[in-house]
């Protein structure tokens, strides 16, 4: 089976922070790492690849640098790396970017057919979830999105457990499929010694915009229909209003409860038809 | 000579490139870059730079104008979250990005706002009503009518309540293949509304089901689509939907306009907006439309549900988390932070203490080695708040903590700090909201 993995290099966002004097973006230091939740679809693949036989493609977008995300990721065991890495991709919002990644995929399914494609369910520097769905769409495959644990896998078919506000969703869907996954897919495993010499001498191979046939009026900023009108600090947390619930525990309670319904911090649904619980 | 870019301010949103008329600047490995061939000192990229990254050396008094307000120092944190962005984002007003392509209501034959309302397994998400109640706001800023959206099977029950909550009209497609929710069908029956009816704003909640979908109806439509959107507003001059969001997991926030494609799309974050005021009788269009598409016709099949507590599902998706620490002592007491959750509907969170000590699960575990959270309401019993802690949660929108050490740090992020023995103030915390929240339930 040939397993294509969706892999992305993302600042670390915990250390990403707004200067609030200048408003501007600090990022100087900020390592970049796999995005955690690909890291996820990469195992799942690579797990996959163990049982079923294959072979596991990843493929990612991004500045020259990213190279060396997917040396990384080949250290767990892939076969392939491609990066896709132009100028003319750069400043792609999630609708440009999956026409871009799945425009490779389209190219690889042509001389090796793809089996089932994983992505993570988002990315954490973007947060948006859109871009393997818009990948899925473009290349006319089925997605299951926030995969928790694949079920069942045969020649024909997938079955995924997804996570859903009330509870889980078993679906069944036919190959070739995406599936975007959550951290509770499966637990990371170590790379093994072979497999980092392996892929330290690895070269992942770069396709620019000449390597397809792109239309340039769907990719970067031009081809972007969203963009960033301004950025902007979260309101700072300064700290609030203490309060000495020592003396008299139960007005204490009563006064902070009674303030949070005044300010609405918490309201109350009432008991409809449209009720949730 | 040529516009500067300060590459230390610069975060290649391309908002320079999309303005100047000359193609002077281009983004490279993610930053402008002004061609001096090209550039004649125009100055209108420094107008739209939301960072303050361009200059003209020769022109410093442009500069001046352009400087930002300080951000940190007009926060009142008694406000709560949404109205001070908004705030924030108001008096940020001329720093708006000037539409290229300027929509006109109703002119473009794109026209509306629709609310698509999620109907799952016999139950509405509250967050559509929520919705209608924003795109209310939204329609009349721009003179346009509000409209929802019924995908499903047998949710002839669900029309009402739209109209009662707001819509003028709503759209229904009513059809067996829509029984379980899955994304092609939905995509394409949402997708043959859309076409039909060209709405110039959809909604929906950012809920599974609503970051499921909408990312597919978006790409069959090749338009924007921003999702968990916490502020929504209209620029008065384009008409354009401001979209804000947070982003690189809640430090920044941004906001977003789709100028170039119709409809403009988001996903919602629940609870952010308020719930309108539900008016019994109000009726308005029905508009039935037929759905051209049979079982075989889709490559997925639902093949069981297994309904699970929803509080224990998506710890970094909940609304009203109520996480305890090493402080509750032992395990026998878990059951008063329990008590507080189930009167809430909150989801049940802890440090890592507690999950060491074998109180909680690894899923429940909040901070960096665990779960970032973002939930509306962050109530943290008896937690110290170590800073691997706080990254994860600081940036709840409101913060309640009790610790019986007025020195925890968990005091110094919290909206609401009490300084107390737990063992009191939080079954007096259950009693006070239970006796609020007796006929309803909290959200």
């Amino acid at each position: 089976m040939h397993f294509v993995v969706c892999l992305k290099q993302v600042p670390d966002t915990s250390e990403v922070r707004i200067d609030p004097i200048t408003n501007t973006l600090m990022r100087e230091g900020v390592p970049s790492i796999i995005n955690p939740y690909d890291a996820h679809g990469l195992e799942e693949a690579i797990r996959l690849k163990a049982k079923v036989g294959g072979k596991v493609t990843i493929v990612s977008m991004g500045p020259p640098q990213a190279k060396e995300a997917l040396k990384k990721a080949m250290s767990f065991g892939a076969d392939r790396a491609i990066l896709l890495s132009d100028r003319a991709f750069g400043g792609s919002d999630s609708l440009a970017t999956a026409y871009i990644i799945s425009s490779a995929l389209q190219k690889i399914h042509e001389t090796e057919p793809i089996d089932l494609v994983f992505a993570g369910k988002e990315a954490i520097d973007g947060d948006t979830a859109q871009t393997g769905p818009g990948i899925a769409q473009r290349l006319g495959f089925p997605q299951l999105t926030y995969a928790i644990r694949v079920k069942e896998l045969t020649d024909t078919t997938v079955t995924v457990e997804r996570k859903t506000e009330s509870g889980r969703q078993v679906v069944q869907a036919q190959l070739p499929a995406l599936l975007t996954v959550e951290k509770e897919l499966n637990d990371l495993s170590y790379a093994t010694l072979p497999n980092m010499m392996k892929a330290a001498a690895y070269e992942p191979e770069v396709w620019n915009f000449s390597s397809l046939p792109f239309d340039i009026t769907q990719m970067g900023l031009k081809g972007s229909p969203t963009s960033v009108a301004r950025i902007f600090a979260p309101p700072g947390r300064s700290g609030g209003e203490i309060m000495d619930g020592m003396k008299d525990p139960k007005g204490t309670a009563a006064s902070i409860v009674q303030k949070i319904f005044q300010q609405n911090i918490i309201m109350v649904h009432p008991l409809s038809k449209g009720g949730k619980h | 000579m040529t516009v500067v870019v300060d590459k230390t301010k610069c975060i290649g949103c391309g908002a320079c490139v999309m303005e100047c008329s000359l193609e002077a600047l281009d983004l490279i490995d993610g930053l402008a870059v002004a061609d001096v061939k090209k550039c004649k000192e125009l100055g209108s990229c420094l107008k739209v730079c939301p960072t303050n990254a361009l200059s003209l050396l020769n022109r410093p008094e442009q500069r001046q104008e352009n400087l930002a307000p300080d951000a940190g120092s007009k926060y009142n944190f008694k406000d709560t979250l949404p109205d001070s962005v908004q705030d924030y984002a108001q008096g940020n007003e001329k720093k708006t990005i000037r539409a290229q392509v300027t929509p006109v209501t109703g002119g473009d034959g794109w026209s509306g706002v629709w609310v698509i309302i999620e109907y799952n397994n016999g139950k509405v998400a509250p967050v559509a009503w929520e919705l209608l109640g924003e795109g209310r706001k939204l329609a009349d800023a721009i003179g346009c009518g509000l409209c929802g959206v019924v995908t499903g099977y047998q949710v002839d029950a669900v029309i009402p309540e739209a109209f009662a909550y707001g819509a003028e009209k709503v759209y229904v497609i009513d059809h067996p293949v829509l029984k379980d929710y899955r994304t092609e069908p939905y995509a394409e029956a949402i997708t043959s509304l859309v076409r039909k009816y060209r709405p110039e704003i959809i909604l929906m909640g950012a809920t599974s089901m609503g970051r499921d979908v909408f990312p597919a109806v978006a790409t069959k439509m090749r338009t924007g689509l921003t999702a968990d959107c916490t502020v929504l507003g209209i620029d008065p001059e384009t008409k354009l939907l401001q979209q804000t969001r947070p982003a690189f997991g809640g430090n920044i926030m941004a906001t977003i306009l789709c100028r170039t494609s119709r409809p403009q799309m988001s996903t919602v974050r629940p609870r952010v907006m308020e719930m309108p005021e539900r008016v019994e009788g109000r009726t308005g269009d029905v508009i039935r439309e037929e759905f051209g598409f049979n079982e075989s016709d889709f490559r997925t099949k639902v093949l069981e549900f297994i309904p699970s507590d929803a509080k224990s599902a998506f710890l970094d998706k909940a609304e009203i988390i109520v996480a305890v620490g090493l402080g509750i002592g032992a395990k026998r007491n878990m059951v008063l932070a329990e008590e507080l959750a189930d009167v809430l509907g909150a989801t049940l969170a802890g440090s890592r203490g507690a999950v060491e000590a074998g109180w909680l699960t690894h899923d429940q575990q909040v901070g960096q080695s665990g779960i970032t959270v973002r939930p509306k309401v962050y109530i943290s019993i008896g937690i110290s708040g170590a800073i691997q802690h706080l990254v994860g949660m600081e940036t709840s929108d409101f913060i309640i903590a009790i610790n019986n050490d007025p020195e925890a740090s968990i005091l110094k992020v919290a909206n609401y700090g009490i300084v107390g023995d737990l063992f009191q103030i939080v079954p007096a915390l259950t009693a006070e909201f239970k006796k609020r929240l007796q006929h309803g339930v909290a959200n």
